[in-house]
């Protein structure tokens, strides 16, 4: 793999690190199947490239488009706790909503940021070439938002959320709310995956209502990719694992883009059937692992 | 002797073969889903540059719709080094816009490349792109209606009003029909579903219906189709898929010659020639396409002039 395919798959790993950590908040801490991230990832994108459009600064434009993405994942819980709507229907319902609504906020299908300030111009400017830049950014952000979540778990609420997935029967007896556990849960998720939306529209010079698409399935594969390379363990760990995976999966795509085999070489359209083989393979590495080793 | 022989013919062929890689141009395409007509406007392009004499190696990219994909793809074609880049479509010409800066980036199918901040204008785009728009050519689509009914004074449209591409055409229809004295009677859907209620609700309204480039609707054209039969509505469209289906005639877009049009733009960046300097371009030959049994159910006479032009007649 030469250097600017290994340095996108890089970058692209990091800034969807922070979606992949929405996608294990929900679905491995909360035990919450959560579809609403192909809605709030394009939402955290509109927002923000609507604000820079209206001469916010793009740093400061990441505030409102991850409030969004809150405000969304709330609405998904809400709508599971107060009007008992089975998880994943809800988690559809507010994810089509949002089509809808990422064009009102846009006024269009598609908002264009180029020749706009982004974040990446105040790394540029100091020097760091452009393809390095987006690394070093997303890089910071990843980091930061792991640890932050990572600190988050070890909190007294923190604590109330991971029995909420682990054991609901157990925290309810000991005076938790499971219900506000579940809309703060899908909605912190949300905010991360907006975030990353947000930082992925500044990065490829637009918003677009479709980006979002499939994005549930790169999440879940990153989580269980990090998981088959890290193993399981503690909530720290598996924290580190999912960026881990995130990294990992759009390194193996990057290598399916550019695999030649002699005379075969793999057609443009066979790449979703690359992902899918990618997932089963981590998903069947464990076991082969145990009966490999007995 | 012998030797001598062998290894001056081998430094010919190695001499041969080494001008023969110096005039193979590199083009890496970058398509963000596969689509009939984005399918066809890559063709289009790669038989147009063969034709025109270009000894050129294709590497192509479809994202398969995938945003993250679509921007490691640009990645991927910066290792390429290629001679030129050609984005189809808008989200991998915005990613190209974004990411290359030192290749010349060549657009086709984009609808609005000023809208979508790819040129500064259409006239000149400044940068290191430009291409081909797929706009249809709505004012000529109203003229040709005007054409085969001299008499129209309304015309009635079937659109999703959430389709942002249906109401930027509309938006131009009203533009092109004004002068022409013609009125505009709008009925919108919101789904497929609610077309057949939306076009009765036309009829008596209009002299005839015209349904722009609208998923929604064409998705839904049969029950249109039957509508305008049984009222004897004469009923346009603006692409030639609908036409098979019962429209009387259309005048619209080829993609494969689009992308012929596009390699034509290609060659002359390949010869020298800077993007910046080259105004983004429409399809310059429409295609008529004309339906006269559909005519003969809705009651319209197709004056022989239009026969002429048609490329495509359904009897």
């Amino acid at each position: 793999m030469s250097f600017y395919a290994f340095i996108g798959a890089l970058e692209q790993g990091l800034v969807y690190g922070l979606m992949v950590l929405g996608v294990y908040l929900t679905f491995r801490i909360l035990d919450f199947p959560d579809l609403t991230v192909d809605g709030s990832l394009p939402l955290g994108a509109a927002v923000s490239s609507v604000c820079i459009g209206a001469g916010m600064d793009p740093y400061l434009s990441l505030l409102p488009a991850t409030l969004a993405g809150f405000c969304a994942g709330a609405v998904t819980g809400l709508l599971n706790t107060r009007l008992k709507i089975l998880h994943l229907l809800a988690s559809i319902l507010t994810m089509i909503a949002l089509y809808s609504i990422n064009i009102r906020i846009m006024g269009r299908p598609n908002f264009t940021l180029l020749g706009k300030t982004t974040v990446l111009d105040s790394l540029t400017a100091f020097g760091l070439p452009s393809s390095l830049a987006g690394t070093c950014l997303f890089a910071a952000f990843t980091v930061c938002a792991a640890l932050a979540l990572i600190w988050f778990t070890r909190t007294e609420l923190g604590q109330a959320m991971l029995a909420t997935g682990d054991n609901p029967r157990m925290i309810t007896a000991l005076g938790v709310n499971t219900g506000n556990m579940i809309v703060l849960g899908v909605g912190l998720s949300n905010a991360l995956v907006a975030l990353c939306g947000a930082l992925v529209a500044q990065n490829q010079g637009a918003a677009d209502v479709n980006m979002g698409v499939g994005t549930i399935v790169a999440g879940l594969a990153s989580v269980i990719i990090g998981e088959t390379l890290l193993g399981q363990g503690r909530i720290s760990r598996m924290i580190i694992a999912a960026v881990l995976g995130s990294v990992a999966y759009r390194l193996a795509i990057a290598l399916a883009l550019g695999v030649k085999l002699g005379e075969f070489s793999f057609s443009p359209s066979d790449l979703n059937l690359i992902t899918a083989f990618i997932v089963v393979t981590a998903l069947t590495a464990p076991r082969l692992k145990r009966k490999m080793a007995r | 002797m012998k030797r001598f022989l062998v290894l001056s013919l081998a430094a010919a062929m190695l001499f041969a073969a080494s001008a023969a890689l110096a005039q193979t141009k590199v083009i890496s395409i970058t398509q963000i889903v596969e689509h009939p007509a984005l399918d066809n406007a890559r063709k289009g392009f790669m038989d147009g540059l063969k034709e025109a004499g270009v000894d050129a190696k294709f590497n192509v990219h479809i994202a398969q719709g995938n945003s993250a994909t679509n921007v490691q793809i640009a990645g991927q074609m910066l290792d390429e080094k290629p001679n030129l880049v050609l984005a189809i479509a808008t989200p991998g010409a915005q990613v190209c816009a974004q990411k290359i800066k030192d290749i010349p980036v060549l657009f086709t199918a984009v609808s609005d490349p000023v809208g979508a901040g790819l040129v500064k204008s259409m006239q000149a785009p400044g940068g290191n792109l430009t291409g081909m728009t797929d706009m249809p050519p709505v004012d000529k689509q109203i003229e040709l209606i005007k054409t085969i009914l001299p008499k129209t004074a309304t015309v009635g449209i079937v659109y999703n009003a959430g389709e942002a591409n249906s109401v930027s055409q509309v938006n131009a229809v009203k533009a092109a029909a004004a002068p022409l004295n013609i009125k505009i009677v709008e009925a919108t859907v919101a789904n497929s579903g609610g077309v057949y209620q939306a076009a009765k609700s036309l009829v008596g309204k209009c002299d005839a219906v015209y349904i722009p480039l609208d998923n929604t609707v064409v998705s839904a054209f049969e029950s249109l189709v039957k509508v305008c039969d049984e009222n004897k509505l004469p009923l346009f469209s603006s692409d030639n898929e609908s036409v098979g289906k019962g429209a009387i005639a259309a005048l619209a877009v080829d993609y494969y010659a689009m992308g012929k049009q596009t390699a034509a733009m290609g060659k002359k960046i390949l010869d020298g020639a800077k993007p910046a300097d080259l105004p983004v371009e429409s399809l310059k030959n429409l295609d008529i396409h004309l339906n006269l049994k559909a005519a003969k159910a809705q009651g319209v006479t197709i004056p022989e002039a239009v026969v002429a032009k048609a490329v495509k007649k359904f009897e």
